[in-house]
């Protein structure tokens, strides 16, 4: 048996942004890397629609929700008074993935922008780009996996 | 990790993956302009469909372990009711969403209507909220 922690209410709206803000951005990773898996598999103007889909959701998908997941993550830690000096471990991890995660999403992004020109005037020409750019939306998501476990068991 | 950790992180996973069959949901809505132009997009539906069932059920197992595991919350507190209505709401919004994309992918249907895109993402935001606030408890 736990005990339940009260936390306060002030706290509320920014974890709700959080949490939110990071739900939506790995629901849209998560069909971001499925409509990659499919542009690699198709071709023709099946394989051109799907290309530009998933540059599209990465775009007005993933990286605004990450921007509110990340802004709300900075606004929650100035509430609950950290600062940087010896802040437990489960914040640091929060910190590596979000900040390393950025930098994934923007290069997964270009590519598949760069990946969904390019098929648009050869479809059935290779996508090595698209394969890339899936590869790092299969990461991420692992990555974000690791990071809700120590956002809700917070290992110190 | 204990287990309180393992039921909560397990309870919030499934909510991730709950709200990834949602946003599943609405990329096929777009994707498909309302259902008014074909789409590859649709070839998404299984997948929507197992990550809203995976999810839906993991969100109310590993919820409802931890109202009775956790000392001071109880299955019948005010907000955890409340989040059960709203599961049942967002299940059966996310049910017929995932038969009817897969109906309009066979081409026997039209495609889901923007009200249950919109009742799903609705009871989803609810819930997170109700289970932010906890109100009652």
């Amino acid at each position: 048996m736990s005990l339940l922690v009260i936390r306060p209410d002030e706290w509320n709206l920014p974890l709700l942004l959080h949490v939110g803000g990071a739900m939506v951005m790995c629901g849209a990773l998560v069909v971001a890397a499925a409509v990659l898996v499919l542009a690699v598999r198709s071709t023709g103007d099946d394989r051109v629609a799907l290309a530009r889909f998933s540059f599209r959701i990465l775009l007005i998908g993933v990286l605004p929700a990450y921007i509110v997941m990340r802004g709300a993550a900075e606004w929650i830690y100035s509430k609950e008074g950290f600062s940087g000096d010896n802040d437990p471990g489960w914040i640091g991890i929060g910190y590596i993935t979000s900040d390393l995660g950025l930098l994934l999403i923007i290069i997964s992004t270009v590519l598949a922008g760069l990946a969904a020109r390019r098929i648009r005037t050869n479809p059935d020409g290779p996508s090595m780009m698209t394969r890339i750019s899936m590869a790092l939306t299969f990461v991420l998501i692992a990555a974000y996996v690791v990071a809700v476990w120590a956002m809700t068991t917070k290992p110190s | 990790m204990d287990w309180y950790d393992t039921l909560l992180y397990l309870h919030v996973l499934a909510a991730f993956i709950l709200v990834a069959a949602n946003v599943t949901a609405w990329a096929m809505y777009v994707g498909t302009a309302g259902g008014s132009r074909p789409s590859p997009l649709v070839r998404m539906a299984p997948m929507g469909g197992l990550l809203g069932v995976v999810g839906s059920l993991g969100v109310l197992i590993f919820g409802i372990w931890l109202a009775i595991y956790v000392k001071g919350y109880e299955v019948w507190d005010g907000w955890v009711l409340a989040a059960i209505v709203l599961w049942a709401i967002a299940g059966y919004a996310g049910t017929t969403l995932g038969r009817g994309y897969e109906a309009f992918r066979a081409g026997e249907a039209p495609a889901p209507s923007l009200a249950l895109h919109l009742i799903l993402s609705g009871s989803i935001l609810l819930l997170l909220i109700d289970m932010i606030w906890k109100p009652g408890a």
